[in-house]
């Protein structure tokens, strides 16, 4: 597979921020999931759990709430204001403030025309959907106390508002008060202490499910406004619940990490009468769950340990597959780290602030597998913090590294970089050009003579750069008219091609030299997640969400032979159930057969004059290899080499000098800087 | 192969009771349970049994109350029968061969006449393989009908009995085997199967162990190999079924058991704590410190006594509100016992290996424990792979005053740990206190360990790997102890005021040769130590070796000195299937014999030595005096296996058999111990047939739980109003517990009452019936009155009137003669009213009755 130098970088200290809240659309199936920090990244369950669209955040913006009404995504958090955004610009439509101090909690009814949130001063405020805006409409009755959660009833004429010790139904036609459900404080717990009712569900039989701080799931009728079963679920809180659509189950998520699900199973087989019975237990979060969503055929749970969890419903599932795996995500399906090839750089992209380090130098010949002396320790040149509250959104660097670019969703911001002996200086490019207001996404061309800005509207601007001037040469439109945002672009080693990547799927082509759009790729039905153009045969070689690898050749306009062969014989089972998509493609310049790939848990290279593996052959066969006399390797070797030494990774790229970035990220690493978990006592302890 | 035909190899109790779940009946009065051959039936109240079920001629497999009729009782065996039992009375109703060897039944309401046993899969029967067949039990009269009558209900079960259990009403049937929990419905007849995987990522094994049916809901409950109870929903469906999980034993939940309301589920396992999980919330309460591992869990049909089996050969009896009400407790019998057999002198007690690093006394006559000795005194933790202190050793003197035991720690040689104790008896507590502890006593494994038994001072011999044999005394400081280094030990925990310890007074050697087993002779003047081939005879009194006895090949495994006539005789057994004896007087070989001798008992209270024998895999018993080389008793094939351990046990009445070949057996009894764990002993005919007539007696009323401490009083009572009778006639004598009435009351009592007439027409004409003296001579004067006897009295009156022709004989004695009063009743044994009485009897009849006839008349 080749030898490399691998510079193995750790040094990135990527830090997720916990997830808020999970908001899953049953009509697009899509899921939007809401950060600490106030980002919001949409993840597309059909395709694989790919992350589609990442809404930068903002400081001081605090999401506490997501709701889907159709394709509309709304947001509601502790400023108070109700937010819908934008998911082709990915910035916030419009704000508006909803004057009831922070809110908890907004909802939609079923039928899509109004709005619930339940504010900090105990109001319920309803809110007219209209097509590109929304109106207040009406308080339903006051009460002091806060309203933590809310739910309609299916048929849309109650609301069931979880507050401080109590729920409250109300009529939304009179907004007057139906029930007063008080709940009760967990046993012991001091007088003052409210017990909060974190979560309510109802149900279309006039049923409330509610999940409150004391660690009980109680079960309501509200037709007579009684208790009907108490569940004790937890000592600490009960934070969310979560309804499957045909109502015969739903899930609870705890403080203890733990996503507890119940059904509604008749006692006696057979029997119409039937109850809410505690089921199954699913612990794969460390820290509190603070959202969970019962989809079809799975369950999503996020919290604090900011991983998002996709747990099958085995029995929904008719066959073994990738569908019925467990799934977390873990690292963003796309690139944080750009890489200066010629100049050794590193650009680390957290939210509010940009790294720069110089990678170390080494000396001398090692064996393989050995660590080579170092000369030089790696270097961290500069640290660039972000002007407002806004977070970064995309950043590059040159390859030359002379030049730096980043954008948040509003502003964009060009560096110039000058090094001098040791000494580092930069200086902002001040005349930008008026089109480069804000970017999707950011690259500069092989040789650093220009910036590649995709802004929205899936417009790509060119922009040519000089020490003294920067100048706008061109814009290219796709030819479809998408307007989804672009997640990928990608140059030719020649300057020759420009290839784009958009949410709808779409991969457009461009020519530079002619400026004119050249083709595009025959649409697939899975996201793009990584690609690539190749230095010498301008093949761009492109990898799906559902882990397809295409080579598509450029000046033919057509699938290469490579590629088309692959999608006869098809990849590897192995290959297929892997659970993270690629985020990078690479090439090898010494030779040119070989693609290097990676995804989270390994990378590979793609020897493209060896013969795919067929469906008997082992397919991690490195350490069997190595044990055959070279006669027979010769017979067992094929196209994929897999590498997994390096792991979780962040990012793998080539180097000029033929060596390889790994940036690694330990995940035990992510989980220490977590605060710590509720106190549970452990068997043995 | 009996030989003496009268003498027979029976097993003498201390059987498991603990192999299979016991019922408790549905007053809640009797506990029956599985013992070996038999059925005992144990009182709950008292603890006692009460009655035994024989029958079975192979081990019982199972229990279950007919559910037809709760005063019957269902058990099956290995010998391929299944018996109906009235086990109030102890009658065998029934006995339906079904020619399988059966391993477990299962019975349910719904399902009448049917019974669903295990039974080996006949197609398969080189593997271990099962299945579930339901036994159709044909409607005969006769006593012994065949049940050829099976129909296959689920193949391939597991052999455990707890791994089956029969659903709600009878609808279904659970059973679980290895991986997989198959449910067949009768109704649809189909069986639904759900398999879970071996293992997962976080280590969990998924094996089933048990399972249970929720008598209320459809709900299967199933425990598994890590300690997990999984609780089963909507079986009926391939794909959609759910479980929820219930997580507190740490180690495989051996039982699990609904109560009979469904509302609580109780599981136990290895932890020895039993758990009580609310039905349909997390809740549980728990009740730790139960002695053993649980190994069943039962529930009485009320639901207010549980009772938990345990490893330790015990049944508890506990309350619904889980507190322990009382511990039926066998004969404790772990994975082996490595102290010999020994019995206590003062209680004739059988003294082993109880409990984990405890030596239980056990009651052979009653079939019962006394109490249990801790010698470790350290809590004792389970914990697999746990090192834990054993008692290895134990001896009594000849009195019964000290016990000697050795306790010991240390699989591999090289973290051995040991410790001697003596413990002496306390008058007052009636226990054993610890007196000395010698925490080295030799520098490796102690060997052998015997107290000698003459003489005013008591001395105890160990012999060690270490090469030394060593003599202890108890007392003041002697200057033997001075050039021995590990006497630290023997400051101990002298914890008694006196302050006499126990301290080395000798320690010997012979070249430089391992000691092996030691004895001393019957007076004590004697002590032999084997040395690998060779015996040295010592003097305990001047520690001078007298001699050397010598007859390679072979080293010497077992040795003892003759008793009484014979005590000039030393007998020893060598590796190399030689059977000595010596003469000591002539320090020469007596004679010697080919046999491959394991083990010589000497019979402490006779001159006869039982010698058993291994041949072809069995055990051989002789039985001999040293003096005569023809064997008293000869019985091949005492047991299976190698047999290690056998004790003489004095009985406590002498038997009178003049059979030759029985007479060895008149003073006391020979108990052994298998190495299957059974207790075994050998009984004489006239013995079993004492036994069988006092079985018969023990038929009592049925109001009353026929137990010995009742018997006891009983019979003390009785003869106390013989006495009374005989000297003072009192009250006492009307009151004799005769519960049967006039007819004409019977005829009150067992007529139903919907066709019984008005009370006030009857109670002229029972209070008619009432009257003793109406064929009385002076009846006319106070008839009035006489009509109106005293109702609160009618129970004793009319067992009265049940004597009748008896009393009136007494009540005409007196009018007689006055002065043959006493003289009649000494001579026909009847209860008759003296002068006292019958004054007092003139007077209950002058009270004025008249309110009673006008409650007639109303």
């Amino acid at each position: 597979m080749g030898e490399f130098k691998v510079h193995r970088v750790r040094f990135f200290d990527y830090m997720p921020s916990g997830i808020r809240t999970i908001a899953f659309n049953r009509q697009t199936e899509r899921i939007a999931v809401a950060r600490m920090d106030g980002s919001v990244e949409i993840f597309k369950l059909s395709d694989n759990l790919f992350q589609e669209k990442v809404i930068p955040g903002k400081e001081q913006r605090g999401i506490e709430a997501l709701c889907w009404v159709g394709e509309r995504l709304f947001s509601a958090g502790l400023s108070g204001e109700i937010m819908e955004f934008d998911l082709h610009s990915l910035r916030p439509k419009f704000i508006i403030d909803a004057y009831g101090g922070p809110i908890w909690t907004i909802t939609a009814n079923p039928a899509g025309t109004h709005l619930a949130v339940g504010c900090e001063d105990g109001t319920v405020k309803l809110f007219e959907v209209l097509e590109d805006r929304i109106q207040f409409e009406r308080n339903l009755d006051r009460k002091k106390g806060r309203v933590m959660s809310l739910s309609w009833h299916p048929s849309g004429t109650r609301i069931a508002a979880g507050m401080m010790d109590m729920i409250r139904v109300f009529d939304v036609q009179t907004g007057h008060v139906l029930h007063r459900l008080l709940v009760d404080k967990a046993v012991g717990a001091p007088r003052n202490q409210e017990c909060v009712v974190w979560s309510v569900v109802f149900l279309s039989d006039n049923t409330v499910i509610s999940g409150d701080s004391s660690g009980r799931v109680k079960v309501w009728d509200t037709i007579t406004g009684t208790l009907i079963k108490n569940h004790d679920v937890t000592k600490w809180d009960v934070l969310a619940l979560s309804l499957s659509q045909d109502e015969t189950s739903f899930v609870a998520g705890t403080s203890e990490g733990t996503v507890v699900q119940f059904q509604f199973l008749s006692s006696v087989l057979g029997q119409e009468d039937k109850e809410w019975v505690r089921t199954r237990t699913f612990k794969n979060h460390t820290h509190d769950v603070r959202s969970v969503a019962e989809v079809e055929s799975a369950i999503i749970s996020g919290g604090m340990d900011t991983q998002l969890v996709v747990r099958p419903l085995l029995e929904k599932h008719e066959v073994k597959s990738q569908a019925s795996a467990l799934r977390t995500v873990q690292f963003p399906h796309r690139r944080l780290v750009s890489c200066a090839k010629k100049a050794q750089l590193l650009l680390f992209q957290y939210p509010s602030h940009l790294d720069l380090w110089r990678l170390g130098e080494s000396e001398g010949e090692a064996v393989p597998g050995h660590r080579l002396p170092v000369r030089r320790n790696p270097e961290k040149l500069l640290q660039l913090k972000t002007k407002g509250e806004e977070h970064v959104c995309c950043s590059a660097v040159s390859p030359c590294g002379g030049w730096l670019a980043y954008s948040t969703s509003s502003s964009l911001r060009l560096y110039k970089l000058h090094y001098e002996n040791n000494n580092i200086s930069i200086t902002k490019v001040s005349k930008l050009p008026k089109v480069l207001r804000s970017a999707q996404q950011l690259c500069f061309s092989a040789d650093s003579t220009h910036l590649f800005a995709a802004s929205t509207r899936s417009s790509i601007h060119m922009v040519s750069l000089s020490p003294d001037n920067c100048k706008h040469k061109h814009t290219f439109k796709p030819k479809t008219g998408s307007t989804q945002p672009i997640h990928l672009l990608t140059v030719s080693e020649d300057g020759q091609w420009l290839a784009t990547a958009n949410s709808d799927c779409e991969i457009h082509i461009y020519s530079l030299s002619s400026l004119k759009s050249h083709c595009t790729v025959p649409v697939y039905r899975s996201g793009v997640s990584a690609m690539a153009i190749h230095p010498t045969t301008n093949n761009l070689v492109m990898t799906h969400a559902d882990q397809q690898v295409f080579e598509f050749s450029i000046e033919q306009k057509q699938y290469t032979n490579w590629s088309r062969k692959v999608q006869r014989e098809g990849l590897h089972r192995k290959w297929m159930e892997r659970d993270t998509p690629i985020t990078n493609v690479t090439f090898n310049p010494r030779n040119p057969t070989h693609i290097i790939l990676h995804d989270m848990y390994m990378f590979c290279v793609i020897d493209q004059s060896l013969p795919l593996p067929d469906r008997q052959s082992q397919f991690y066969n490195q350490l069997t290899l190595k044990s055959l006399p070279e006669q027979e390797r010769q017979m067992h070797c094929h196209a994929f080499k897999v590498c997994k030494l390096f792991q979780p990774l962040l990012c793998v790229d080539m180097l000029e000098d033929d060596s390889l970035v790994v940036v690694e990220r330990s995940l035990l690493d992510i989980t220490a800087q977590l605060p710590a978990p509720v106190k549970q006592k452990k068997f043995a302890t | 192969m009996v030989e003496g035909s009268e003498i027979r190899v029976v097993r003498c109790g201390g059987s498991k009771i603990n192999t299979r779940a016991p019922i408790i009946t549905v007053d809640s009065r009797f506990l029956l349970c599985v013992s070996g051959d038999l059925v005992k039936v144990y009182s709950t109240k008292t603890e006692e049994l009460v009655r035994v079920l024989e029958g079975h001629t192979n081990q019982v497999t199972g229990i279950a109350l007919n559910p037809a009729n709760h005063l019957q009782a269902y058990s099956c065996s290995a010998d391929g029968t299944i018996m109906l039992w009235d086990f109030t009375d102890g009658i065998l109703i029934k006995t339906f061969v079904v020619s399988y060897p059966i391993l477990s039944l299962y019975v349910s309401q719904k399902h009448k006449g049917v019974i669903f046993a295990i039974i080996p899969m006949a197609s398969r029967t080189d593997t271990e393989c099962y299945q579930l067949v339901a036994v159709h039990l044909p409607q005969a009269v006769e006593a012994e009908v065949d049940a050829p009558d099976l129909s296959a209900v689920v193949t391939d079960v597991s052999a455990n009995p707890r791994a089956t259990a029969v659903g709600r009403e009878g609808e279904y049937l659970v059973s679980a085997k290895g991986l997989m929990l198959s449910v067949h419905f009768f109704r649809k007849q189909k069986t639904y199967s759900f398999t879970l995987k071996a293992s997962d990522k976080k280590g969990a094994k998924n094996g089933f162990s048990c399972v249970a049916c929720h008598p209320k809901e459809d709900c299967i409950a199933t425990g598994h190999e890590d300690g997990k109870i999984r609780l089963w929903r909507n079986f009926n469906h391939r794909k959609e079924y759910t479980y929820t999980t219930l997580h507190w034993h740490h180690n495989v939940v051996n039982s699990l058991c609904f109560t009979p309301e469904g509302t609580n589920l109780l599981s136990g396992g290895v932890e020895s704590v039993l758990l009580q999980w609310q039905y349909g919330d997390s809740k549980k309460a728990m009740l730790p410190r139960l002695g053993g591992a649980i190994t069943h869990i039962s529930v009485s049909p009320d639901g207010t006594l549980y009772s938990t089996c345990h490893s330790d050969n015990k049944i508890t009896l506990i309350q619904s509100s889980i507190k322990v009400c009382g511990i039926i407790q066998g004969l404790v019998k772990g994975d082996g016992v490595r102290t010999d057999l020994l019995i206590d002198p003062r209680t004739k007690a059988l003294v082993l290996n109880g409990k984990p690093g405890h030596l239980q006394f056990y009651n052979l006559k009653r079939d019962r424990q006394l109490y249990n000795l801790d010698i470790v005194q350290q809590e004792y933790i389970y914990e697999e792979g746990l090192d834990q202190y054993e008692v290895v050793m134990a001896a009594f003197d000849c009195t019964g005053s000290w016990l000697a035991t050795v306790e010991e720690r240390g699989l591999k040689p090289a973290d051995l740990d040991f410790s001697l104790k003596l413990w002496a008896y306390e008058k007052k507590t009636q226990s054993f206190s610890l007196n000395t502890t010698v925490a080295a006593a030799h520098n490796d494994r102690i060997r052998c360990l015997c107290f000698c038994p003459g003489g005013e001072t008591t001395m105890l011999v160990t012999t060690s790997k270490d090469g030394h044999f060593k003599a202890w005394l108890l007392g003041g400081e002697s200057d033997g102890q001075s050039k021995l280094e590990e006497d630290e030990g023997d400051k101990g925990e002298g914890d008694c005021g006196d302050a006499a310890s126990w301290s080395c007074d000798f320690v010997g050697s012979y070249h430089s040769l391992q000691p092996g087993r030691s004895c001393f002779a019957a007076d004590g003047s004697l002590l032999a130590v084997s040395f690998g081939e060779v015996i040295a005879l010592w003097s305990p009194e001047t520690w001078e070796l007298l001699t050397t006895l010598c007859l390679p090949p072979g080293d010497i495994r077992d040795l003892c000195f003759g008793n009484q006539t014979c005590s000039k005789y030393l007998l020893s057994t060598t590796t190399k299937n030689m059977l000595c004896c010596w003469n000591l007087l002539t320090c020469s070989l007596e004679w010697s014999t080919a046999v491959d001798v394991m083990l010589l008992k000497p019979d402490p209270l006779s001159e006869n030595v039982a010698a058993f024998a291994k041949q072809d895999g069995r055990t051989d018993l002789f039985v001999f005096k040293p003096s005569e080389p023809r064997p008293l008793f000869t019985q091949k094939a005492v047991c299976e296996g190698e047999l290690s351990r056998a004790v003489f046990a004095p009985r406590s009445q002498h038997l009178d058999s003049c059979e030759e070949s029985s007479q060895w057996l008149n003073r006391s009894q020979l108990y052994i111990l298998t190495e299957s764990m059974d207790l075994l002993t050998l009984c004489t005919k006239s013995e079993e047939d004492k036994m069988a007539t006092l079985s018969k007696q023990l038929v009592v009323d049925k109001s009353v739980a026929p137990t010995p401490f009742y018997l006891l009083l009983g019979k003390h009572r009785q003869q106390q109003q013989e006495k009374l009778d005989g000297s003072v006639p009192s009250r006492a004598a009307e009151r004799t517990p005769v519960p049967q009435g006039s007819v004409a009351i019977r005829e009150l009592l067992h007529t139903p009452a919907h066709v019984l007439p008005a009370a006030s027409f009857l109670c002229s004409m029972l209070v008619s019936s009432l009257l003793i003296s109406a064929s009385d001579n002076r009846g006319t004067d106070c008839g009035g009155t006489d009509e109106e006897m005293d109702s609160e009295r009618e129970e004793e009156d009319s067992s009265e009137g049940e004597q009748e022709p008896e009393s009136r004989d007494g009540q005409r004695g007196p009018s007689v003669g006055a002065g043959d009063g006493a003289q009649g009743s000494v001579t026909d044994h009847v209860p008759k009213l003296s002068r006292a009485q019958e004054r007092e009897l003139r007077r209950v009849r002058r009270i004025d009755y008249s309110w009673l006839s006008s409650l007639a008349d109303a």
